[in-house]
């Protein structure tokens, strides 16, 4: 990261200690340029995730490019003790990463940890691919994790008059340790009513092929998460993982509960072009 | 090979089980909480407790080589047994030869995971269980739900059913008046057996120590009374020091019943000594490996031998929250159990533990000892598939759709393609309801599919691009 500790020390001194921080300045990133690895779910289901996070980081003065050749970093295989076949498609991941030394921005808690925590583990120690891997999970960042800790952004000018609340997915809040950047967004939108849920980190119940394996435990522990999310009066699920948001979604509308899911980047993209 | 589905099914079909379940967890959940918050150094005791057990168990022979010694020279035998049955026969030649017909038993999983009791009953010996809760199991013919809590999933009514039924006593809901019949009874089979089983939570190497973590004054009736008194421990029990001994014990009991520290802690120093006036004239320790020396000979899954059996991990674990102990099947339930019973017998012994888990990390989190539980159960899910893959002869199914399935990811051309295969197949997907092609099936029997949408997020951005 040699540009990120500068910028944020530099976007520090911008945000005002008393009152409301303007929203961020574009002027100062002006020069940054990410790569968006947009996941496979996200590409073939909910291409508007993608879209919004495109829409948010340009919005912060970010330049976002796209590379065509990705797919999938691997996860689906690896998490199903397929460990060869997930190798095979995080090289193709690496291939298109290891020349360059952009940030990689990934808009799902899972994705960015299947590329930071495991992606180095499936090759050797010492050797090449172990290198080009463990460079590229250096340089990976959650969506929201790169606003806030690179960026140094919270208030990104997004508005939106509603109850939400937030769940915290598995793999982002346990394994890249991630729980606060998503909230201190959240809270920063303008009209927001932040609801935090009871038991707001209790898996809700998707984990992967877990969720066909053992598709009537994984209903359970989704219904149970849904009682949280009712409870807390919030007409809005906030998630950064659209796996788990999938999950969630479908169990509210096979029972026709009134609660919608919202990626992060969806609601951070509300706002007046 | 040990079935699971069945197990599962009826737990969460089982609308008592569920609310029992709800009602305990929720309890021990808020006070560990609490005893947790009071040790402003809980961190760097968990990384201590880690870096203590790891050191012991890449030296274990070692350490237990030096306690062997020390616990002989305090005038106790130690027994080394490689296998179940290897202690269980040493335990039926000692009572054979003592002439013992009956034995109290104080908790101890290792017990369990021997089927020590089956096997004593079956050898003409009266094993009576003295923990409570496996009094209750013992009476209702259950094995235990949960290593600490063992009758967690039964409620005050039905435990009040099962004293009634067996022990003759009046129905009540005042858990005291239950509590004082197992008393009761316990007291005569103390003061009649003329030998004692425990467990062992530490076993201390310097000093030769047995430390036995209780809470009803069981355990020290069971080594006081009877005339021998055997303490089975599993290898990885053993620590080096007893000055390690107080992180361990304040970890051990905040973690697994929310105490600053448990009602009786039991240091045992071998037999009863020349001018002392209780404790048994013999004292046995039964090393038991079983399955554990195998277990230490990966050094990354190693780590599984660290657990000191806190029983945390169940109680965090959403998994466990919803199905209960008895659907895991096996002696260890919940998180610990699913990746120890894959390793004490085989992956193909145990293959649907490892997938049981929606890998979500509550139970690392909570873990003294910060076994890295979700990340074993990624290597023994890599074990139980390569030895599908090995056994098959062709290639099982799943693994098919998943070399499908790379093959696929590895280019972009043949990414593209299916995506506009999978929309023109979309159609058959795109309907509301339950739809009848594996593995959609299993998603929308109780889930909505998502909508495939029309376009991909590649397709619009070019679009998009276009346009700028």
């Amino acid at each position: 990261m040699p540009f990120g500790v500068d910028l944020v020390s530099r976007q520090r001194q911008l945000v005002s200690p008393c009152g409301p921080a303007p929203p961020c300045s574009t002027v100062m990133l002006a020069t940054m340029r990410v790569s968006l690895f947009v996941t496979c779910l996200i590409d073939q289901l909910y291409p508007q995730v993608g879209l919004s996070a495109v829409k948010v980081l340009r919005k912060l003065g970010v330049s976002v490019d796209f590379d065509r050749r990705q797919t999938c970093c691997g996860q689906p295989a690896f998490n199903t003790g397929f460990a060869e076949e997930a190798r095979h498609v995080a090289r193709h991941m690496l291939s298109l990463y290891a020349d360059d030394d952009q940030p990689i921005v990934i808009p799902s808690g899972s994705c960015a940890s299947m590329v930071k925590v495991f992606v180095p583990g499936l090759f050797p120690e010492g050797s090449r691919e172990r290198a080009t891997a463990d460079k590229v999970a250096q340089r990976t960042y959650e969506f929201s994790d790169f606003i806030v800790s690179v960026l140094g952004c919270e208030r990104t000018g997004a508005s939106f008059p509603e109850a939400v609340t937030y769940h915290d997915s598995c793999h982002l809040l346990r394994e890249l340790h991630i729980s606060e950047q998503p909230r201190k967004l959240i809270r920063q939108v303008d009209g927001i009513d932040f609801r935090e849920m009871e038991n707001s980190t209790r898996c809700c119940g998707f984990g992967g092929t877990f969720a066909v394996k053992f598709e009537d435990v994984s209903t359970a522990m989704g219904e149970e998460k849904i009682r949280w999310i009712q409870n807390s009066g919030a007409r809005y699920v906030i998630g950064n993982d659209v796996s788990c948001l999938m999950h969630l979604d479908g169990l509210l509308r096979r029972k026709n509960i009134p609660v919608k899911t919202l990626h992060l980047a969806e609601l951070l993209a509300k706002f007046n072009d | 090979m040990i079935e699971i589905r069945p197990q599962i099914r009826s737990a969460l079909a089982d609308s008592q089980l569920q609310k029992n379940l709800r009602l305990t967890l929720s309890k021990t959940a808020a006070g560990r909480r609490q005893a947790i918050a009071e040790v402003a150094n809980w961190e760097e005791l968990r990384q201590h407790a880690r870096q203590v057990k790891a050191h012991t168990i890449s030296r274990l022979g070692e350490y237990l080589e030096l306690l062997e010694k020390n616990v002989i020279a305090q005038g106790g035998n130690v027994v080394w047994a490689e296998t179940g049955p290897d202690a269980l026969d040493f335990i039926f030649q000692l009572a054979l030869e003592k002439g013992i017909r009956k034995v109290v038993k104080s908790k101890s999983m290792l017990g369990e995971e021997i089927r020590l009791n089956e096997e004593l009953e079956r050898n003409g010996i009266e094993p009576i269980e003295t923990d409570l809760g496996e009094y209750i199991v013992q009476l209702g013919h259950e094995h235990p739900s949960h290593i600490v809590f063992p009758a967690l999933h039964k409620s005050k009514e039905q435990v009040s059913a099962l004293f009634a039924d067996k022990l003759g006593m009046p129905p009540t809901d005042d858990c005291e008046k239950i509590t004082a019949t197992a008393r009761k009874v316990l007291r005569r089979h103390f003061l009649s057996a003329r030998m004692g089983i425990t467990g062992v939570n530490f076993g201390v190497a310097e000093t030769g120590t047995i430390v036995v973590v209780e809470n009803e004054g069981n355990a020290r009736l069971s080594v006081s009374v009877p005339e021998i008194h055997v303490a089975i421990m599993g290898l990885e029990k053993v620590i080096p020091r007893a000055e390690d001994l107080g992180v361990f014990l304040k970890l051990l009991t905040r973690n697994a019943t929310a105490q600053k520290i448990s009602t009786y802690v039991n240091l045992i120093n071998g037999k009863r000594r020349p001018g002392e006036l209780d404790g048994p004239s013999e004292f046995y320790l039964v090393l038991l490996d079983n399955g554990r020396t195998r277990i230490l000979a990966d050094e990354f899954l190693r780590q599984t031998l660290y657990c000191i059996r806190c029983g945390a991990c169940l109680d965090v674990c959403p998994v466990y929250q919803t199905i209960g102990g008895h659907a895991y099947h096996s002696t260890y339930q919940g998180p610990i159990g699913a990746i120890l019973t894959p390793q004490l017998l085989s992956a193909e012994d145990a293959p649907e533990h490892p997938f049981a888990s929606s890998l979500c990390g509550a139970c690392q989190e909570i873990c003294p000892v910060k076994i890295e539980i979700p990340h074993i159960l990624l290597k023994l899910r890599e074990k139980v598939q390569d030895q599908k893959s090995a056994r098959a002869g062709r290639l099982p199914l799943e693994r098919w759709g998943l070399q499908a399935w790379s093959w696929i990811m590895t280019s972009p051309g043949r990414y593209a393609t299916t995506n506009r295969l999978a929309r023109g197949f979309a159609k058959m997907f795109a309907r509301k309801g339950r739809n009848p092609v594996p593995p959609l099936s299993y998603w929308t029997k109780s889930r909505e599919l998502p909508v495939l949408a029309p376009k991909t997020f590649r397709e619009l951005f070019e679009e998009e691009e276009r346009k700028s």
